[in-house]
């Protein structure tokens, strides 16, 4: 439901726009909300009186385009001229709805505000126009930043109506009139990014770019063990490195961990390099606490023999037992995704200035609100008393929806009573990250003569997310389920999934895809294992499982399925889609007509999430001495209406090394409780020459309600390559990631 | 009294010689647009040009770099627009931009020693330089582009 009204210019709007200027809020609320919410518009638009149309974007940009992607559809309704428009980064405030750039949503949750409030405004101003004339509205209309009289060719710009259109009523919904797509003039064109060349020159904004007067750095010494706690320290030496002012000693979280600081020793300095040598200088003893034994070899052990045990049933159909002992042929296999590092290019980092009760921070974050929350129950201050502005993101992938890193400079700013940057080091970063789950799956699948399941198993344990806000959580929590695994829509009439406990040894974040990651991983690596043991083709068996096309509801007994938070009546699971994405790849990709041969063939994986249908095409060649080459790879794409191809195709051009890193390199491990990977050279990401060399991305012209592209191009990556790895070399990679394997 | 020339002016640092020159430019002379992202010469987001030479600045010390000629992103051109800035924007490369200025000035550097360079050229200049969002292809295209070798 959405509400679009003028917005007083007082208050925080005021430094942004001139007394003149026609000021529209809009806002988007779940319909049993919207009744009793109070007022909480969540975009703007203003149009100044010299026709500057300002647009308020309260989403985070770390990449995807969003900053740019989101004022195309404003432009679009209002017939704006797009070298007009600017843009205004929001500030964290609960008044925009939710900021939280995460979970691939931000088109699909505003792709219809953003177009109303355009549609609104044009109308307004059409309605000024016609008034100034003295003419019927409906023969005004928008052209380019005018509005144009028809019937005499007459015409007024923007801004010579800004002031007589904010005195238009805002019309009703049911008055908006909105483009058809054959009128879209920025939806589906290519359009530059408004950061682009910013971007090309070093001028752009990050959060490790940001200064502000009389401001110190600082870096942190932490507990090595997830938990631990200070027992002494001995600064001596520190403070003898020139630049070094003082150190600070933070209390370490009370559980659960939420976004709490994690406690340590900061060393403030006048610049970054005499505050990490400092740190460096420092002696310090901690005491480890009840992860001090945690070993990432026996944690694998462990999760392994917890997924080959009867667990919790999350989803059941028919009867899998019955089918198993009757059936003539079962196949069993079990599956290993290690700890993952979100490792974004820009290390978690913030400046925050506690001064006269309030904090003002600087900072890459994917969730503004989250600092101000955060913050403000660290420091005992107001929410409203946070104000966080928000920089570009050197990278998110989620770690940066975390406010940890502010949190910190925000307390180290009261103590200091000056502004503070924090600014953590690649080691800090890979040794203290929410990591991506590790996940031991087990499969188990019955089969009939020509191949096909006829019962299929899905165990799989994984310490949860849940844990971040329940110390105690130890199950998946529901949206962990619903990524690509209660959700499955194979035609398979005996299905159960079972989750098992897991411990939580550091602290889990969602990364990039999240649970689909390791969830793609087993389902489409067993898809391919039950395809060969049948002696079929994958594309074949692949579509022959999935079944005809349908739509399937998704209710599993007992358990509410969580469809990314949308309903199933407008974001069905729809097979139909899904077979459309696994033939385009497979056509594109040549499927049909390249034989496997010189240690090359193809691997494929098909994927839904974030409401997004996604299939993979890989191609690998593993060479005499069994390194990897991909050189290419075809992902086809249903992802409903899309507003800028060209950032759809670099999401999923990026997707596709993103998940090459998960399947080819990924991997942290921990001995007596501490992390024992600690820059790039032993955690390693895909450099050019290990990505793919080409990824050709196909999007399915659609128009169903747009989905998700930030991360929906990730799950079948590290499958397909698997997969393809399997049909070159006939080994079966049930573990990754494949740097731990001999291939040849 | 260390004197190096930063994008065309004359400048002194009286500082801990040992510091990296990434810090020096980053937080005593604010130019940001080279980056942190290792410190340990890993990555590549810190790229600059040393007489001439991309160098990894995070770990080059400040006396290493005395008496030298250093270029970083903010001094390649007046306009942004240099061949490869050109070939970067039309080919929409950067994503999080973050790494890019360091991509950028490895790529100038390998297009000033190899102005026809083959994939294996590009593969073995650019590979010490990350992209978490995986900007590859259009890297590798847009220094084909400004080359002027077709893919």
């Amino acid at each position: 439901m959405i509400h679009i009204t003028t917005v007083s210019r007082r208050g925080f709007l005021g430094k942004m726009f001139s007394a003149g200027a026609l000021v529209l809020g809009a806002r988007a609320l779940p319909a049993a909300q919207a009744a009793s919410a109070a007022w909480a518009p969540n975009v703007y638009l203003g149009i100044e009186t010299d026709g500057t149309v300002i647009l308020v974007t309260h989403r985070s940009e770390m990449g995807t385009g969003i900053r740019s992607v989101l004022p195309t559809l404003l432009a679009e309704e209002l017939e704006a001229d797009w070298s007009r428009v600017k843009l205004e980064q929001a500030i964290g405030d609960e008044k925009y709805g939710s900021q939280n750039t995460d979970g691939s949503c931000s088109i699909r949750d505003f792709y219809d505000t953003m177009r109303e409030a355009g549609a609104s405004a044009r109308l307004m101003l059409e309605r000024a126009a016609a008034a100034r004339w003295r003419v019927p509205a409906a023969g005004c209309k928008a052209q380019n930043h005018f509005i144009v009289h028809t019937a005499t060719g007459r015409k007024l710009g923007f801004g010579e109506l800004a002031a007589a259109a904010k005195q238009q009523a805002v019309p009703k919904k049911d008055e908006l009139s909105l483009k058809t797509p054959a009128e879209f003039r920025y939806i589906g064109k290519e359009m530059p990014t408004i950061d682009r060349d910013a971007l090309c020159t070093g001028r752009g904004v990050f959060g490790m770019d940001a200064k502000v007067p009389g401001m110190v750095y600082a870096s942190i010494e932490r507990s090595p063990v997830f938990g631990g706690t200070l027992k002494s320290f001995d600064d001596s030496a520190a403070k003898k490195i020139k630049g070094v002012q003082q150190t600070i000693v933070i209390d370490p979280f009370k559980p659960p961990h939420l976004f709490q600081a994690l406690g340590g020793v900061a060393v403030i300095a006048d610049n970054t390099w005499s505050a990490i040598e400092g740190r460096k200088a420092l002696k310090v003893e901690w005491n480890s606490g009840e992860n001090a034994g945690f070993d990432s070899a026996a944690y694998r052990k462990e999760l392994h023999e917890a997924a080959r045990r009867p667990q919790k049933v999350v989803r059941n159909i028919g009867d899998v037992d019955a089918e198993f002992r009757r059936a003539a042929k079962t196949h069993e296999a079990d599956y290993y995704v290690p700890l993952l590092s979100h490792a974004p290019m820009e290390p978690p980092v913030a400046v925050a200035e506690f001064k006269d009760g309030k904090v003002i921070a600087h900072a890459p974050t994917q969730n503004p609100q989250a600092v101000q929350e955060a913050v403000s129950s660290a420091l005992g201050i107001a929410k409203k008393d946070v104000i966080c502005h928000v920089t570009l993101l050197g990278g998110g992938f989620g770690r940066k929806s975390k406010p940890d890193h502010v949190v910190e400079a925000a307390l180290l700013s009261k103590k200091a009573g000056k502004p503070v940057k924090v600014v953590w080091s690649r080691e800090e970063d890979l040794r203290f990250d929410y990591y991506h789950a590790a996940a031991a799956m087990h499969m188990k699948a019955a089969m009939d003569a020509r191949g096909r399941p006829t019962a299929w198993l899905h165990r799989s344990v994984f310490p949860t997310i849940g844990s971040t806000f329940d110390a105690s959580a130890r199950y998946g929590q529901e949206f962990e389920m619903g990524m690509g695994w209660v959700d499955l829509p194979f035609d398979i009439p005996n299905h159960r999934a079972e989750n098992g406990p897991a411990k939580n040894p550091v602290r889990i974040g969602w990364m990039r895809a999240v649970a689909n990651i390791y969830h793609a991983y087993a389902i489409h690596s067993f898809v391919d294992e039950l395809a060969r043991a049948a002696n079929r083709d994958t594309v074949e068996y692949l579509l022959d499982v999935i079944g005809p096309a349908r739509r399937i509801n998704i209710e599993p007994e007992g358990m509410k399925y969580w469809n990314n938070t949308q309903p199933q009546e407008k974001f069905p699971v729809d097979t139909g889609r899904l077979r459309r994405v696994i033939e385009l790849a497979a056509e594109k990709s040549g499927w049909a007509k390249k034989k496997p041969g010189n240690g090359r063939a193809l691997g494929i994986a098909a994927h839904r999430s974030f409401l997004t249908y996604v299939a993979a095409v890989v191609e690998v060649e593993v060479g005499a001495n069994g390194q990897i080459r991909i050189p290419r790879v075809d992902i086809a794409v249903d992802a409903g209406v899309t507003i800028n191809p060209d950032r759809v195709r670099s999401q999923f051009e990026g997707a596709s090394v993103f998940g090459t890193s998960i399947a080819l390199l990924g991997e942290i491990t921990a001995a007596n409780g501490r992390i024992q990977q600690s820059n790039f050279h032993n955690y390693q990401v895909a450099r050019m020459h290990q990505a793919p060399y080409q990824t050709h991305v196909h999007v399915v012209a659609s128009q169903a309600p747009p989905a998700g592209v930030g991360e929906p191009g990730v799950p079948p990556i590290a499958p397909a390559i698997c997969n393809a790895i399997h049909a070159a070399t006939g080994k079966r990679i049930r573990e990754l990631p494949l740097k731990n394997h001999k291939l040849a | 009294m260390i004197r190096l020339t930063v994008n065309s002016a004359p400048r002194q640092f009286d500082g801990d010689p040992d510091m990296p020159l990434l810090w020096y430019l980053r937080d005593f002379i604010d130019l940001t647009g080279s980056k942190f992202g290792c410190g340990m010469g890993l990555c590549g987001a810190c790229t600059v040009h040393l007489n001439g030479q991309p160098t990894r600045s995070c770990v080059t010390a400040m006396k290493a770099a005395a008496g030298k000629n250093v270029v970083t992103i903010e001094g390649l051109s007046a306009n942004g627009d240099h061949p490869v800035q050109k070939a970067w924007k039309e080919c929409n490369v950067p994503q999080c931009g973050y790494c890019q200025s360091g991509q950028i000035m490895q790529a100038v550097a390998l297009l000033k020693q190899k102005p026809k360079p083959t994939d294996q050229d590009i593969d073995s200049a650019m590979q010490g330089v990350i992209c978490r969002c995986g900007t590859y292809q259009r890297i590798r295209k847009a220094i084909k582009q400004a080359a002027g070798v077709t893919a």
